[in-house]
């Protein structure tokens, strides 16, 4: 399925291609794509998952460079500012934190033990 | 690479696109494996970097100094606030945490969706319908989200009240701000008259607000999940308006992701997702159930010494850990006392509650911290299968999560809700603050039964106590 969709952007992408449909139908695979992958998650890693994919839409600083770098005029460029402002707050702050969840996870005897041998152990944050 | 340079920027950019939704895909895999999950969060990251990094390529930029300064400027002050939240905030207030840079995601959705319609206006083209309908989505998902997780964010701060706010004519007055927005997008669709979105833009941001309001504290955690999805679909549509396949892709993993776990989390909750969102659950129980159980009846209360001796002279403990150990802070103390009880050679082990703290792995993820063996942390199910061999259940700070109504009581709200049976354990020992009702705001039953004994103060003082009584033992 993955691989479909690959093929399918690859194949659709096209810088002035205004073509709703394709839109369309990349949107379609992509929300398959999204349903296939999440439904296998451990509930202990739903919060981490949830972090994760918060950060993962903090992309939209993509769209909001974009669109700040078409800005004519004052007004525009203070909703153009804010929104990359704001997008940069969702990419940074999502990953950052995220990434701290998942560093509580890293000392784990036993099961966890083969993927971090190489990662000295730190004790937890005091509190 | 070599051939890059001969190829057009265009194409190049759109290239690292795909390999940043790529990047997106395995991410998203990896962070459903305990093993890959902090790479697949590197991952991610990676790919936004690169994809970010590959966007001032764009001739717009590049060819506007002043846009790109101003640019340069928003990202860099964007990073200088994010970074340093991000890294102190307490655990404990990851909910809220991630509820406010869900919000601050869904509003530049919705900036970029309304900026795109003023460029357009201002060049002078009137758009096509398709194009109005994207951005009116944009718009309104990306308001929505803004203005819910912001009140999602005061909800779990407790700066207003974490049960379900209801006033009357609220059903109204929803019904009649939901047919305004239908009306006004229909206005919006047929005129292509730019003041329409305005409107709407205001409407959308009551809209998520009045939609919040009534849920309750414990249920946002779903909420803030079911935000984080609308802004994954905020995202989609701006990638609609700007003709971005990597937005539209990004956009759509985490609204269909983000769907799948609030449906998870709900039916960790034993509730449908409807029923979280328009129930205005625990309301009006609070009122009569909470109050009266403490005046007229009597619980048995005991002292650390005694309970320590218990504990240290038992063959098996559980320990059901709940958000009041979370609030107090107590996930290392609580380390402590297992690990001074194993040494005596007591077995004792975790039970979590799928959804004790405040969201699914809440639990898992503070215990990690104090370094609490993994092996140690049991899944519900596992931990019921335990527990009638257990000498005594140690509940510290949860009450929800172990209330028999939830099997017993077909009226109560949480009837249904999957608990761990602290009940069939041989002693039940309550760290509680008080006897106030948990977050579904109903009496617990357990609390009063001739086996519970209960130790009242913060839990992370009475756990202190706890370890000297057993070390005293």
């Amino acid at each position: 399925m993955i691989v479909t969709m690959i093929a399918h952007v690859t194949v659709t992408v096209h810088p002035d291609s205004t073509g709703i449909v394709e839109y369309l139908t990349v949107f379609v695979l992509a929300a398959f794509v999204g349903i296939e992958v999440v439904s296998k998650v451990p509930s202990i890693l739903h919060t981490p998952l949830m972090s994760g994919s918060n950060a993962i839409h903090g992309i939209v600083l993509v769209g909001a460079l974009t669109i700040m770098g078409e800005a004519r005029g004052t007004a525009q460029l203070v909703l153009g500012f804010l929104a990359v402002f704001l997008a940069t707050l969702n990419v940074v702050g999502g990953f950052v934190v995220t990434d701290r969840m998942l560093e509580m996870f890293k000392s784990k005897p036993r099961e966890r033990a083969p993927a971090r041998s190489g990662e000295a152990e730190e004790p937890g944050e005091p509190t | 690479m070599t051939t890059a340079a001969s190829l057009p920027l265009a194409t190049v950019r759109d290239l690292v696109y795909l390999l940043a939704v790529i990047g997106f895909i395995l991410a998203l895999k990896g962070l459903g494996s305990p093993r890959y999950a902090r790479r697949g969060n590197w991952l991610a990251a990676a790919a936004a970097t690169a994809a970010i990094a590959v966007t001032f390529t764009l001739p717009s930029l590049r060819h506007s100094g002043r846009n790109l300064a101003l640019a340069l400027v928003a990202m860099a002050l964007g990073a200088l606030v994010a970074v340093p939240v991000a890294r102190l905030v307490k655990m404990t207030a990851m909910p809220q945490l991630v509820a406010i840079f869900n919000g601050v995601g869904g509003g530049a959705a919705a900036l970029i969706s309304i900026m795109e319609l003023l460029r357009l206006h201002s060049v002078g083209l009137k758009p096509a319908v398709y194009v109005t309908a994207e951005v009116l989505l944009g718009v309104l998902i990306g308001s929505v989200s803004f203005s819910g997780s912001a009140i999602a964010f005061i909800k779990l701060q407790e700066l207003i009240t974490g049960r379900p706010i209801t006033y009357p004519g609220q059903q109204a007055t929803n019904a009649v701000v939901a047919v305004a927005i239908g009306a006004l997008i229909v206005a919006a669709l047929v005129s292509g008259n730019i003041v329409f979105v305005y409107v709407l833009l205001g409407l959308a941001l009551v809209l998520g607000v009045i939609f919040v309001l009534p849920i309750g504290g414990a249920d946002v955690p779903v909420l803030i999940s079911l935000l984080n999805s609308f802004t994954g679909l905020a995202v989609a549509a701006s990638g609609f308006v700007l003709d971005n396949d990597l937005l539209i892709v990004a956009g759509t993993l985490v609204g269909a992701s983000g769907i799948i776990l609030t449906r998870l989390m709900s039916a960790a909750m034993g509730r449908s997702l409807p029923n979280i969102l328009f129930s205005a659950f625990g309301a009006v129980i609070t009122a009569t159930g909470g109050e009266e159980g403490d005046a007229s009846r009597s619980v048995r209360t005991g002292t650390a010494e005694d309970v320590g001796v218990l504990l240290a002279y038992a063959r098996k403990v559980v320990i059901i850990p709940g958000y009041g150990l979370a609030v107090a802070q107590a996930q290392h103390t609580v380390r402590e006392l297992a690990d001074a009880l194993s040494a005596r050679g007591v077995d004792v082990f975790f039970a979590i509650h799928p959804v004790a703290g405040r969201m699914p792995g809440h639990m898992n993820v503070l215990l990690a911290e104090a370094n609490v063996p993994y092996d140690d942390l049991k899944e519900m199910d596992e931990a019921n299968a335990e527990m009638s061999n257990a000498d005594v259940a140690l509940v510290v700070g949860a009450n929800d999560t172990v209330n028999p109504a939830a099997k017993t009581t077909p009226g109560s709200p949480i009837y249904g809700m999957p608990i761990i049976n602290a009940d069939e354990a041989d002693n039940i020992i309550f760290l509680k603050r008080s006897m106030r009702p948990g977050f579904a705001g109903i009496d617990n039953e357990l609390l009063y039964d001739p086996k519970t004994t209960m130790l009242f103060g913060d839990a992370k003082d009475t756990l202190q106590k706890l370890v000297a009584a057993v070390a005293d033992a």
